[in-house]
């Protein structure tokens, strides 16, 4: 398959950036170091580019009651210019994909999709739409998307809109914006743990976006900090967190599962194992040396208990850390388990997966 | 890029500074760059055999984790426990962060590898 390019590829070459194939894109894994870049976020503000999330436009006059059927959480309480986190789920309440639901009125909603689902995702979404009033554009390639995020994002964005920024609260957007006189989308949203907004614009204006926060002093963020930002954080990835294998209850998302509202896809099922009780979950593990990386066996004496889902030495804390999908059983705090890392096996405690608290400005 | 005269080099981007029948072991700059930010070596135990070809050892970046080839057969005699506390000194110094001395067991194997020439012409390649 052809590798596709944003809008951003030569502003990321300009910058330095160490290019990579993700999810079928051409996008950089780091400019500067993943450290430099993660700390960045934390402590100022770092610039990504995330014009590979694809982008579902629902309209039509039965678009609400299609999006509730759709996802997990409960839509008909969003108001307009409001966003909404929650998972699609299939009949039997595995996972096609976590997404965000913006509302722009009653019958008009936008999706956020995942790159590396954007086919699967906008098959499905047009498959369950049959059966309802409303139309369903796949828009990916009509929007670029930047994040910025950290500390400073609202400082350095303010001095290039013309309304205060505080206006747009948490999980809020506010459409039209004028950024310097460049059209966007602003929702307060992101995937770092940090306050921070998500940008959509016109491909054809995202480089100049993008050189202008860069020049304000945002640092350019590669995909490696983003991976590490949302990991410290406890924000899933699809296909590590949650899967077609892997349900949200599990993963510890029912939060966002309203199973006693109305009915949406694999909410049958989801009633079901709640009911009868989860058999897995995912927790967190602090290991005693080296790293556990995704994929890696857990036990506990000679037994496989589950698997690694996301591992890393935490920028932030210090620690090697890790996310893994484990039998409940076992999943109990300050139980000690062992990590199969290559040939040895490495102790490793069952720790509380808030590992690094959210900064949000709720 | 950094490459040091008096050493040895492999086409996995290691150094071998010998001496007599022993030598010390590390990876180069060009290999620290490459990696990125280094959080944790795996050191192997003395008196581990080494066999010319196979990982004994891994460097992991924030990233990735990355097998590190034995360039000749032979011991180990001493893995470089500073590195347990500060992998970072490769990043920094990657000609004094020495990963471990061995005891060459061929010296024969030695002709097989490049000199600071060679693997500067090497690496531009590879560029």
């Amino acid at each position: 398959m052809e590798l596709k390019r944003t809008a951003l590829y030569d502003n990321h070459v300009k910058c330095g950036g160490q290019i990579v194939d993700f999810a079928g894109y051409e996008l950089p894994i780091q400019y500067v170091g993943i450290s430099e870049e993660h700390h960045s976020v934390r402590n100022k503000v770092g610039l990504f580019d995330v014009s590979h999330m694809g982008e579902v436009l629902v309209t039509g006059k039965e678009s609400l009651s299609f999006v509730q059927n759709l996802v997990s959480n409960n839509v008909k309480s969003l108001v307009n210019n409001q966003v909404l986190y929650t998972v699609m789920c299939y009949e039997n309440g595995t996972v096609v994909d976590d997404l965000l639901v913006y509302r722009m009125t009653e019958d008009k909603f936008f999706l956020v999709i995942n790159a590396a689902n954007i086919e699967k995702d906008v098959k499905w979404i047009q498959k369950q739409g049959e059966s309802f009033d409303v139309t369903i554009e796949n828009q990916s390639d009509s929007f670029a998307q930047l994040a910025l995020q950290g500390p400073d994002a609202q400082g350095l964005l303010q001095s290039f809109v013309d309304f205060d920024l505080t206006e747009i609260e948490f999980f809020n957007f506010k459409e039209s914006v004028s950024i310097n006189g460049i059209e966007a989308l602003v929702s307060r949203t992101g995937y770092t743990g940090e306050d921070g907004f998500e940008i959509y614009s016109k491909p054809e204006d995202a480089s100049m976006l993008w050189d202008l926060l860069v020049e304000a002093g945002a640092m350019p963020i590669g995909l490696g900090a983003r991976d590490t930002l949302r990991f410290e954080a406890c924000l899933p990835l699809y296909g590590h967190e949650i899967s077609d294998q892997i349900n949200p209850l599990e993963a510890g998302l029912s939060m966002f599962v309203k199973l006693d509202n109305d009915d949406f896809i694999g909410k049958e099922a989801l009633v079901k194992i709640k009911e009868e009780g989860i058999t897995r979950k995912i927790v967190g593990l602090e290991i005693s040396k080296g790293i556990a990386r995704e994929g890696y066996t857990i036990l506990v004496g000679e037994q496989e208990i589950g698997h690694i889902t996301t591992g890393y030495k935490s920028p932030t804390v210090g620690k090697s850390i890790a996310l893994a999908l484990i039998d409940k059983t076992h999943a109990v705090m300050g139980n000690n388990v062992l990590v199969q890392v290559r040939k040895k096996q490495i102790p490793a405690t069952i720790i509380s997966k808030r590992f690094y608290k959210k900064n949000y400005k709720k | 890029m950094k490459v040091l005269e008096n050493l040895l080099y492999t086409e996995e981007h290691e150094w071998l500074k010998v001496e007599g029948n022993t030598a010390y072991f590390g990876i180069t700059d060009y290999a620290q760059n490459m990696l990125g930010g280094i959080v944790y070596v795996e050191l192997p135990d003395e008196d581990d055999e080494l066999e010319k070809g196979e990982n004994f050892a891994v460097i992991e970046s924030v990233k990735a984790a990355t097998d590190i080839i034995a360039p000749v057969d032979g011991t180990v005699l001493e893995a470089n426990e500073d590195l347990d506390d500060s992998p970072e000194k490769i990043n920094e110094s990657p000609f004094e962060a020495w990963i471990v001395k061995i005891e060459i067991s061929d010296a024969s194997q030695l002709e097989g590898l490049m000199d600071a020439k060679a693997y500067e012409a090497f690496c531009a390649k590879e560029a």
